[in-house]
């Protein structure tokens, strides 16, 4: 650790590669924006108002793939993108990194919070209940939950930037492939209760018609798109904030 | 990383630990004593399936306790000393195999008391042991790790549990199963897969152990 790379904690100088313009014209930037909320308005009224299979026990309920599942997927992006970034920082000890890396396990996070409420009041419509331990998914979203909590108060309780910013990163990368192979090791242990697994009508590839893919995919992207959207402005708010406490 | 360097570690961490006998008894006696509050608190007959999930559920407290002071001890000089002399992959792993130990003692400690107080009839004892042997291994590497972070932030022990559990979780539910088949005596067919799961993650662990501790050595 050398002197040199503890004086661009938060501000690398112009001519390095992570500077960004926090104020230039990025209107080129803007079309996944757009495209993000064109989607997302799209699924919401196509998903409601498109032609669904008649399937038992989910009935009208399979409209939620279109919500809840698209939600599941940006948040397990951002926990990747999170990884990449505090991998990235590791190995270049560039605090910039560590800041986007903490900036998209909180975009996840917050991503989990919708995911889990729309996932209850369907669970409560199909299964009769808003939680259930006997399911591998649930499991795993409520220990995914409880890791990135730890990794909030880790990183909140060490008031040095550098010291911080390094054992936050190593506990961001052990604990995420400790929760990847939970998630895989868990439909081991216990069956799901899932559409599409343990034998439970599904959304799964036979089920899921042209029709719903026509929702169902845009929706993916669409939500992701938002994900990276929110990202950013996490992002230009922490370069900003740095820029205020330089001054 | 040379082999020398852990050995040089290992004799060290079990001199200090053997000198410093309050420590060894004090371990002693937490388990003892939770064992004890719990078989008061359960007073007669315990199923076999809440039978397994108490004994994991003491271990996995009694683990985190006891590993979280094995960077506790390093005062600020004796770390710059460490820093500049061993690598840090030694450093870890002989961390790891010291705890590993540790953990093995601990959890034949607290069998010996849960049999004598609680009462059990493991049917598979073979397989119960190696269950716990391979989850010592895990609980190690992973509580290792972690009581390094700890430490570096500060040694609080609420953290310290607050990282462990979630990220101990896969082993705890793998062992747990293992452990319920080891009692109800199934044949060895049957736990192999899990056996498998145990050792894979095991493996794992050390490795990112390994991979991730230079980067909180070096500060």
């Amino acid at each position: 650790m050398g002197v040199e790379s503890s004086e661009f904690t938060e501000n690398p100088p112009k001519n390095s590669p992570n500077y960004e313009q926090p104020t230039t014209n990025c209107h080129m930037k803007n079309w996944y924006k757009i495209l993000s909320v064109l989607l997302i308005l799209y699924t919401i009224f196509w998903g409601l108002m498109g032609p669904v299979p008649r399937l038992d026990i989910l009935n009208e309920t399979i409209r939620n793939v279109y919500y809840h599942v698209p939600i599941w997927f940006a948040m397990l992006f951002m926990m990747s993108v999170s990884i990449w970034y505090a991998i990235r920082y590791l190995l270049s000890s560039d605090t910039v990194f560590e800041t986007k890396s903490f900036n998209a396990a909180k975009v996840g996070f917050f991503f989990s919070i919708p995911g889990i409420i729309t996932g209850c009041f369907w669970a409560k419509y199909t299964w009769g209940t808003y939680w259930t331990f006997q399911d591998p998914k649930l499991n795993g979203v409520a220990i995914g939950i409880l890791i990135y909590l730890a990794y909030f108060i880790l990183r909140n309780s060490i008031p040095d930037e550098l010291k911080r910013a390094r054992i936050s990163a190593v506990y961001n990368i052990f604990a995420y492939v400790m929760l990847i192979v939970f998630i895989m090791i868990l439909p081991r242990l216990t069956d799901s209760l899932h559409p599409g697994n343990g034998g439970n009508p599904a959304f799964g590839k036979y089920d899921l018609d042209n029709n719903m893919r026509m929702v169902f995919y845009p929706a993916i992207i669409g939500w992701i798109l938002f994900s990276c959207w929110v990202f950013e402005i996490k992002n230009r708010i922490a370069q900003l904030n740095s820029i205020l406490n330089d001054q | 990383m040379s082999l020398s360097q852990i050995n040089t570690l290992l004799k060290k961490e079990f001199l200090l630990e053997f000198r410093q006998k309050a420590s060894l008894g004090g371990i002693l006696v937490y388990v003892a004593a939770t064992v004890f509050i719990s078989a008061l608190s359960f007073t007669g007959k315990i199923h076999t399936h809440e039978w397994n999930a108490l004994f994991w559920v003491i271990l996995l407290f009694a683990s985190v306790t006891v590993s979280s002071k094995s960077f506790l001890k390093e005062t600020k000089g004796l770390g710059l000393f460490n820093y500049s002399y061993y690598s840090p992959r030694s450093f870890i792993l002989s961390k790891i195999i010291f705890n590993m130990v540790l953990m093995l003692i601990i959890s034949l400690i607290t069998l010996f008391f849960y049999i004598w107080f609680i009462g059990g009839n493991i049917k598979n004892f073979s397989l119960f042991f190696i269950t716990l042997a391979l989850s010592s291994t895990g609980f190690a590497g992973v509580l290792s790790l972690m009581s390094a972070i700890a430490a570096k932030a500060n040694n609080n022990f609420a953290l310290m549990s607050i990282l462990s559990f979630p990220v101990l979780m896969p082993m705890v539910l793998v062992s747990i199963r293992l452990s319920k088949q080891a009692i109800d005596g199934l044949s060895w067919g049957v736990s192999y897969d899990f056996l498998l799961i145990l050792a894979a993650l095991n493996v794992l662990i050390i490795m990112l152990a390994n991979l991730l501790f230079p980067y909180l050595w070096n500060d």
